[in-house]
């Protein structure tokens, strides 16, 4: 009897091509980006890191609701994102605002998302769905979107993010199988930061990878240093591709870390990790390992960094503005919102509502 | 004019949709090449091909949320589950997502999603394939929830249904697939969801039912014409939103009314009509509002599921309390 699991598993190897000095590790693959788009994936995630910490701010004043903090994860959400094309349809988890954001979404809406204002909620065309809070249902939804792109002839992928956590699903599972069924061009993300809130990354799966799930599905499956820009961009962009050209979905697994809680409402990560990987992990983070690259290649300065950092802090102070300008959603608009015409029933309460917001 | 069962009004509602908009698809298991396990897609696969109409992989979760995907992409999904007691592995696809698309997205995006599923029982199958969760989708804002009873309903109905931009769950009895024949129209014509349908006249009592249940309700007051009782039967044909106004004007005007269900008694769609007759028409009842329902027990197993079923005994039996009140 053959026994292939080990042989299996052990093919599954993080690719990496920036070490966390800030070294070329494999030129072989180093992406094919200019100059300008190596600032601007560096401006990008600086960029973001600011909104992760001001966000984090205005949450604790009040100013925002919901928040999933995403330092850590800038490389896995950044620079996978900056492989797409804007008619990329994404599907994001709660996570993933940074991603919608760099999709178009104007920063107001993404604090209004926060807020619970519908307004947040609505894309104005830019190729996403609001985020997920069912983990995994974004994986079968993918699948769809996917196949319509495919039997409309659009050249152009869903993309769909998750975490560790969210391979457990039963959804995980049947969006990696039908995706493969019908070969349909989607890119599935497993963004291992290796706590689903407090739950370890071992006690989701004996599995010694996530992107070995892929297997069998028949799909290709990768595992990638998270924290390394030029490694997630260049599989991202090898993803894309082949599924631009039929060559069917792939499964792609970010080994990264967030710093922060789950998210604002109440998680204290030191029940459940320790100081000393947390560092560790600090150590390994995209931001430091890009800038000194970058530096190396004389394509990056702190006045530089200065600058986007002002100008992020900025474009938050104005989009709380513009969010805190927005008007108030009224329950009667919801009951609008239930059907394209209301029937009778929903007629009655809605002008039951209509009347007490008159009053 | 063609006289038709109901699987084979429903199949050819199908036909026409597919033929009038490429955005209409057809998918679930066994629907392609075999038709369905009912037939309800039989020939659809030939006729319009394997983009159009095609099999999944056994998977009722990701069979909702490819229907959603592709609504996203401007189409319009006509998933089957291929029996309504695999609901609770859809559940989250229905009541979690597209339910609340239109208004998650602020009225940006929509879900024009048309499940059909076979349901109800006293057909003898294997246990989880026969049950009435209709209640549970009637609980669920943003879904329309359409029964029909006859073939002519179940093609108008199915028409509508389809074209409508909001999810409907489209339950076929499956004890009604192939009961009977009747004259069905050719071609296409529509019923509006949300009405009622009154099947049969009366003015002594109003007996509402949807589904199979309509039929044991047209045998009921057959039985209870020669007692000289004259009841008026409604078919609700769409068991959410409710056509209220139907049966609030039936009942003011036959004064007692009993409402019958196949389903078990508790939060059911029979308690939401009598909540509806008391808050609204109290004060013309001349008896309290009585229900036929199954009991409050998990949908039995074949051999015993003939006597568990409300039948037209039960509802002659209702219909005399409420008239000797």
């Amino acid at each position: 009897m053959k026994h292939v699991l080990n042989e299996i598993e052990s093919k599954f190897e993080m690719f990496q091509i920036l070490n966390e000095k800030g070294e070329i590790v494999n030129e072989e693959h180093v992406p094919d980006l200019s100059d300008e788009q190596l600032r601007e994936l560096m401006r990008r995630m600086v960029y973001t890191r600011v909104l992760d910490q001001r966000s984090i701010a205005l949450n604790r004043q009040g100013r925002l609701g919901f928040y999933a903090p995403t330092a850590g994860q800038e490389a896995s959400q950044i620079a996978s994102h900056f492989a797409l094309e804007k008619e990329d349809f994404i599907l994001p988890g709660y996570r993933d605002i940074p991603q919608l954001i760099w999709h178009g979404l104007p920063l107001y809406k993404a604090f209004l998302y926060s807020r619970g204002h519908y307004h947040g909620n609505q894309m104005d065309g830019v190729q996403a769905l609001h985020p997920q809070i069912i983990i995994g249902a974004q994986y079968i939804q993918a699948v769809g979107v996917a196949m319509g792109m495919k039997l409309r002839g659009k050249k152009s992928v869903a993309v769909t993010y998750t975490g560790d956590g969210g391979t457990s699903q039963g959804d995980f599972y049947e969006g990696l199988n039908f995706a493969g069924v019908y070969n349909v061009p989607a890119i599935f993300f497993v963004q291992n930061n290796f706590f689903a809130i407090s739950v370890p990354r071992e006690m989701q799966s004996k599995a010694k990878t996530l992107a070995q799930k892929a297997v069998a599905a028949g799909i290709e499956g990768f595992q990638v240093d998270g924290m390394d820009p030029l490694a997630v961009y260049a599989i991202t962009k090898h993803a894309r591709e082949r599924a631009i050209n039929g060559e069917g979905p792939s499964l792609i697994e970010t080994i990264t870390y967030r710093y922060g809680p789950h998210t604002m409402a109440g998680d204290d990560p030191t029940r459940y990790r320790t100081e000393d990987l947390d560092n560790e992990w600090e150590k390994r983070d995209p931001l430091i390992r890009f800038r000194i690259y970058l530096k190396n290649k004389g394509l990056w300065t702190d006045e530089e960094e200065e600058a986007v950092i002002e100008q992020a802090k900025e474009d938050i102070r104005e989009a709380i503005k513009q969010a805190d300008n927005t008007p108030k959603q009224k329950v009667s608009e919801l009951i609008e919102f239930m059907f394209e015409e209301l029937p009778p029933t929903l007629q009655e309460q809605l002008e039951e509502y209509k009347r007490k917001e008159s009053n | 004019m063609a006289q038709m069962t109901m699987i084979q009004a429903i199949t050819d509602a199908l036909r026409i949709e597919l033929e009038r908009d490429e955005n209409v698809l057809v998918f679930g298991e066994d629907v392609g090449k075999n038709g369905g396990v009912f037939r309800a897609t039989d020939g659809l696969q030939k006729q319009f091909g394997e983009h159009r109409v095609f099999d999944t992989p056994l998977a009722e979760s990701a069979i909702g949320g490819l229907a959603i995907g592709l609504a996203l992409q401007g189409f319009r999904p006509v998933p089957e589950i291929q029996f309504f007691g695999f609901l609770f592995e859809v559940m989250d696809s229905i009541a979690g997502q597209m339910s609340r698309m239109r208004y998650r997205t602020g009225n940006t995006e929509q879900a024009p999603i048309t499940i059909r599923s076979p349901f109800g029982g006293g057909v003898q199958t294997p246990e989880m394939h026969a049950d009435s969760l209709e209640g549970l989708m009637a609980q669920t804002p943003g879904v329309k929830v359409v029964i029909p009873s006859t073939p002519y309903d179940a093609k108008g109905l199915l028409i509508s249904a389809i074209r409508d931009n909001d999810p409907v769950i489209f339950l076929e009895h499956m004890k009604l697939y192939r009961s009977f024949r009747q004259e069905v129209p050719e071609g296409e014509y529509t019923i509006e969801l949300g009405k009622a349908d009154v099947k049969r006249e009366g003015k002594d009592v109003t007996i509402i039912a949807y589904g199979a249940m309509v039929h044991s309700s047209l045998k009921a007051a057959e039985e209870l014409e020669k007692q000289n009782i004259s009841a008026e039967v409604i078919d609700l044909r769409t068991v959410s939103p409710l056509d209220v106004e139907t049966i609030i004007n039936s009942v003011k005007k036959t004064n007692r009314a009993v409402v019958v269900q196949e389903a078990q008694r508790q939060a059911g769609v029979a308690a939401n009509v009598v909540a509806e007759i008391q808050e609204r028409a109290i004060l013309h009842l001349e008896a309290p509002v009585l229900r036929v329902t199954a009991p409050d027990t998990v949908y039995p197993f074949a051999a015993v599921e003939n006597e568990w079923l409300p039948d037209a005994k039960d509802i002659v039996a209702k219909v005399l309390e409420v008239i000797h009140f």
